[in-house]
């Protein structure tokens, strides 16, 4: 009868109002990402934001700051400046500073980093047997910095249950979200 | 700015190692070099300063070689005017190869980069560098 009309059009509505949460959420997903590779070609940089790890920059930076870097293939590595790089086959990179360069007039590179809070350079960090790095170890120049804000990521890291909550929050939050 | 420097080169098997002693007389805060923010360096966005003390020179091997040979960190709230005499370098001043003997052309000059609370990393070179020369010979038996 009526009833149960009525009762199959809640059903059907409340269906349509799902899809259209779900789609809202993909492409608010899909945004993110989208501004995300649009800041890797900008910056030329494989990872333009990144998280500072370790204290052995300090007193510039500590643990959770957030840096921002630019990777452009002309631009020269010069002393002083701060780098991140990767040691080849390891995944993490290391914030540190340029103390020495030596560059062949064929624009071949190579340079040795430390960090500001350590009292050696870096040579023992590098792989066996590798005493320089070289341009395409670098994952970028550190350009700008904000403090703390990437502490978020690191209580992310260390505190798995912490992640997964978080999720579950946003996705609650996105699917039950109502449009009036 | 000002830098005296005294110099002598030590032997090393493949490389060529070189001492070099410096004054630096600084006045970070008054610098004229700045341009636009000359009095103002250590205003309420700057953490700290990162000074350094770089040699650049080139050689038959490498186009271009920079060596950090000394730094120091300077703090908001520190004494901006620096008065150093007589300054060992912090760390070893090593060649990659044998570029260091004879060459008459080593520039020192003295930067900084500046850390903000938060916002750019600006990498600013002062005016005002020394060219320092070294002799031909390898010093045999100074003490360092």
């Amino acid at each position: 009868g009526i009833a149960m009309d009525l009762f199959g059009d809640l059903r059907r509505m409340n269906k349509r109002q799902l899809y259209y949460q779900v789609l809202n959420f993909a492409m608010i997903v899909s945004s993110a990402l989208m501004i995300w590779k649009g800041l890797i070609v900008v910056t030329g940089s494989e990872s333009p934001i990144v998280v500072v790890l370790s204290g052995s920059m300090e007193p510039a930076f500590h643990r959770g700051d957030l840096l921002f870097l630019t990777n452009f293939h002309d631009d020269p590595i010069r002393a002083g400046e701060i780098v991140v790089f990767k040691v080849e086959g390891r995944d993490i990179p290391i914030v540190h500073r340029v103390i020495k360069v030596h560059e062949k007039g064929n624009g071949n590179i190579k340079f040795l980093t430390k960090g500001d809070n350590n009292e050696v350079d870096d040579r023992g960090l590098y792989k066996e047997g590798q005493n320089w790095l070289e341009k395409k170890d670098v994952v970028g120049r550190a350009r700008g910095f904000l403090p703390y804000v990437g502490m978020v990521t690191i209580i992310m890291n260390d505190y798995p249950k912490f992640k997964y909550a978080l999720l579950a929050v946003m996705g609650a939050y996105v699917l039950l979200k109502r449009e009036s | 700015l000002r830098k005296n420097v005294e110099d002598f080169t030590g032997p090393r098997e493949r490389s060529d190692l070189g001492f070099v002693t410096f004054d630096i007389t600084a006045d970070i805060l008054n610098g004229k070099h700045f341009g636009i923010r000359t009095l103002f360096i250590f205003d309420w966005n700057v953490k700290q300063l990162f000074l350094y003390l770089s040699a650049e020179y080139s050689t038959k091997n490498n186009a271009l070689n920079q060596v950090v040979l000394w730094d120091k960190i300077m703090l908001r709230g520190d004494n901006p005017r620096l008065s150093l005499k007589d300054m060992k370098s912090k760390y070893f001043f090593f060649d990659d190869g044998n570029g260091l003997k004879g060459n008459r052309n080593i520039t020192l000059t003295l930067s900084w980069n500046v850390i903000p609370n938060a916002g750019i990393l600006p990498l600013v070179t002062g005016s005002g560098h020394v060219s320092v020369p070294f002799p031909d010979t390898y010093e045999t038996t100074k003490s360092y």
